[in-house]
């Protein structure tokens, strides 16, 4: 029988044998596991809808009056303020109340995390509240790879947050090898039965994430989460989530891993902050993966009021390409006029004869299509890439093979993207869109390879913001620190 | 001086800074649920259009226009069963990719406040026209419990109006699927729940797009067979 007695301790061994388990896991929603196997799967440490569970409600009812689930109200009213308890919302904005054909009342619903199905005041949440699924996976991590001394060290106080518990900022350059640093500290949680969730604002870091994950921890069941994902139903010890679906989940992981905490929309969407907070154990670990941490946390780090580790240096051993600044006129204006500003000419036509591939930054869609033709007049194959782009892909794939020489592109390939041999340069750096943060990401894609690990950054400017100089300093001081302690060679 | 009014936009959170003119403020209008940039995004129906079915005309081909009406409306209206049993239909936007999407949202995920979007607009047609009913189309019982509500019926009491609900439906939403001519030939859809309520009145129908026009005829129809004395209909979009 898989569920518990009830006065069983949680203590107790666990209910399957250590064979079974294995098994168990590893198959996921399959018709061999009994009714109760598979509500166990679907909804341990997850916070679903009835609808998002294929049971018979009145199974599900059953199973709440038994006390291997629980249920709660979706919206709750405190005095004159609602809360949300899937996506933890206290917005009185975003609550709305609609006449119910469920309920038949005036019915408060959440508009903030409705994109995942209603949530409303007569909705219920289910969770699980039977014995939880328990594992063991000792020796699991088959990479093969070294970690130099500083990555090691980093490692080190991953495998320590993990094993007590707290939160680690982990602060690293780009290049730094920030996933290689996490594979002891997985390996560990593993091994102790922890359930680990690495989590990331971006669906495409989730894909690009889990072959690389699966490689490294072969033989554990890992499942990847976003919108349309098909692991939705699967138990694994190793989640590899969007931190959207974050949202589904409730007290699940003992270590959570937060990756690239600065990109959007994980800072900028209070909610997000919330879900993963949820879906944390209480005394679980909190690890935080990022190249540019926000002011308020970069402040906390230097005066030792937040644990954390910084990665100055990248794992080749070469310092980080430091951008120029250069003063370029009214972009706008001259584009408007259908002609590149000089100063950006020069740099891209040089470009062009060395043959050196190059990504050109627009803080806008609409600027950058004006821009193109201007540009293909010197080069036809030069093509711009933006989040809309139906061809993203293609045009990203052609340029690693070399077919397109200079890529123009809004912010989305400010991260993730490596190439190994490319300049950049950053046209209206002044734009808001370019942050401090985003700025480091985009200096952060040159010189990546060992092969080639330098190369040119300039941000041609129309007045320099703070953010351009915040972004420098914070790359000169990382150079510094890296000096200091003998990380680089040049 | 300027009135700002500072509320977020229903579809994209962002800030709704609008200037509201003197006069708008007097007459109440001073409630903006979408920004500028959403707003731009709707499409509302102008210039040439079918006089029965509120279809754009403008960029349709000749072939599928009958004089002042579309192809469609012509082969509806060719039947005797079906002739003028929906005297008009009035769409007010054109169903592109943005309706598309917001319609989506509204019905499917059950966003019900965005019907509020649309309260202007329809508070406007009904100044125009007179009615002695508002009917908009039923959800089955099954879907009504799914969705939570109907959206016609939103769309409606959002507008301010009192819409009665005297249609229930016999055969499921699936029709939709059918081919025009399985469609057109299809037994009763509806079924009116009070007649006497219907007689000698005049009705609009209310639902949220015209694709086929099935539905609503057959609504129309229905409610012409119990005693209606004219029936009309109104949709936010236009298919
Ligand atoms: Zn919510
Ligand atoms: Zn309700
Ligand atoms: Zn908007
Ligand atoms: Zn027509």
């Amino acid at each position: 029988m898989i569920f518990p007695q009830k006065d069983q301790s949680k203590k107790s061994e666990s209910f399957i044998s250590n064979d079974e388990k294995q098994v168990v896991i590893g198959k996921g929603f399959d018709d061999t596991l009994s009714i109760d196997e598979q509500l166990r799967e679907w909804l341990t440490g997850r916070m679903l809808l009835f609808d998002e569970l294929p049971f018979p409600v009145e199974y599900i009812e059953q199973q709440i009056r038994l006390g291997f689930c629980t249920s709660y109200h979706g919206i709750e009213r405190k005095g004159n303020h609602y809360i949300c308890n899937r996506c933890k919302n206290t917005d009185l904005s975003l609550f709305s109340p609609f006449p119910c054909a469920r309920c038949q009342k005036e019915c408060v619903y959440c508009r903030s995390c409705l994109m995942m199905g209603r949530v409303s005041e007569c909705t219920p949440l289910v969770t699980w509240s039977g014995l939880e699924i328990s594992f063991s996976y000792p020796n699991s991590l088959h990479w093969k790879g070294g970690l130099s001394p500083s990555q090691k060290e980093a490692s080190e106080k991953i495998i320590n947050v993990i094993k007590n518990g707290g939160d680690l900022l982990l602060w690293a350059v780009c290049g730094a090898g920030k996933t290689e640093m996490l594979f002891e500290g997985i390996a560990h949680g593993l091994e102790r039965g922890k359930r680990i969730a690495i989590a990331t604002p971006r669906a495409d870091v989730v894909l690009e994430l889990t072959p690389r994950i699966k490689q490294a921890f072969p033989d554990v069941p890992v499942i990847s989460l976003y919108g349309g994902s098909e692991d939705r139903h699967r138990f694994a010890p190793l989640v590899i989530t969007t931190t959207h679906q974050l949202l589904r989940f409730e007290r699940a992981f003992d270590v959570m891993i937060i990756d690239e905490v600065d990109a959007f929309p994980f800072s900028a969407d209070e909610m997000l902050q919330k879900a993963a907070e949820k879906a944390k154990k209480k005394d679980g670990s909190l690890i935080f993966l990022t190249a540019t941490p926000e002011e308020k946390w970069q402040r906390e780090c230097i005066s030792g009021k937040r644990n954390c580790v910084i990665l100055p240096a990248r794992y080749h051993r070469h310092r980080i390409p430091i951008p120029k600044f250069h003063w370029c006129g009214n972009w706008k204006g001259a584009i408007q006029k259908g002609r590149i500003p000089q100063s950006i000419l020069v740099w891209f036509r040089k470009r062009l004869e060395m043959g050196k591939q190059a990504f050109i930054f627009f803080p806008e869609i609409q600027w950058m299509e004006r821009a193109l033709p201007l540009f293909q007049h010197y080069a036809p194959e030069i093509e711009a890439v933006h989040s809309e782009d139906p061809q993203r892909k293609e045009k990203v794939q052609k340029f690693r093979e070399g077919n397109i020489p200079i890529l123009l592109t809004t912010t989305i390939l400010e991260r993730g993207v490596t190439i190994p041999n490319i300049d950049v340069a950053v046209v209206g750096a002044e734009s808001e869109i370019f942050t401090e943060s985003a700025l480091v990401q985009i200096a952060g894609r040159v010189g990546r390879s060992p092969q080639f690990p330098t190369g040119d950054i300039t941000f041609f400017h129309y007045g320099k913001t703070r953010a351009m100089i915040r972004a420098r300093n914070q790359l000169l001081r990382m150079n510094r620190e890296a000096r200091r302690k003998g990380l680089i060679d040049d | 001086m300027d009135i700002y009014e500072k509320n977020r936009c229903f579809l994209c959170q962002g800030n709704i800074k609008r200037e509201i003119s003197w006069v708008g403020f007097f007459l109440n209008q001073g409630e903006f649920y979408l920004c500028e940039k959403c707003e731009k995004k709707l499409e509302k129906i102008r210039g040439e259009k079918c006089s029965l079915c509120s279809r754009p005309m403008e960029k349709l081909p000749a072939k599928f226009k009958k004089e002042a009406i579309c192809y469609d409306c012509y082969l509806w209206e060719k039947e005797e069963k079906w002739r003028g049993v929906l005297e008009k239909n009035i769409s007010l936007y054109v169903y592109n990719e943005f309706m598309a999407e917001l319609i989506a949202r509204f019905k499917y995920r059950g966003d019900y406040v965005l019907a509020k979007i649309f309260a202007a607009d329809i508070k406007g047609v009904l100044q125009r026209n007179e009615f002695d009913l508002i009917v908009p189309i039923p959800l089955s019982n099954e879907r009504l419990f799914e969705r939570g509500f109907n959206q016609a019926e939103a769309l409606a009491r959002e507008a301010g109006m009192h819409p009665v609900s005297i249609l229930s439906r016999i055969h499921s939403e699936k029709q939709a699927k059918k081919s025009r001519q399985e469609r057109i030939h299809l037994p009763e859809v509806f079924s009116v729940t009070n007649p006497i309520q219907v007689k000698e009145k005049t009705v609009l129908l209310i639902d949220d797009i015209y694709t086929t026009g099935s539905t609503l005829r057959h609504a129309a129809y229905v409610l012409k067979k119990a005693g209606a004395k004219r029936v009309q209909s109104l949709t936010i979009a236009r298919g």
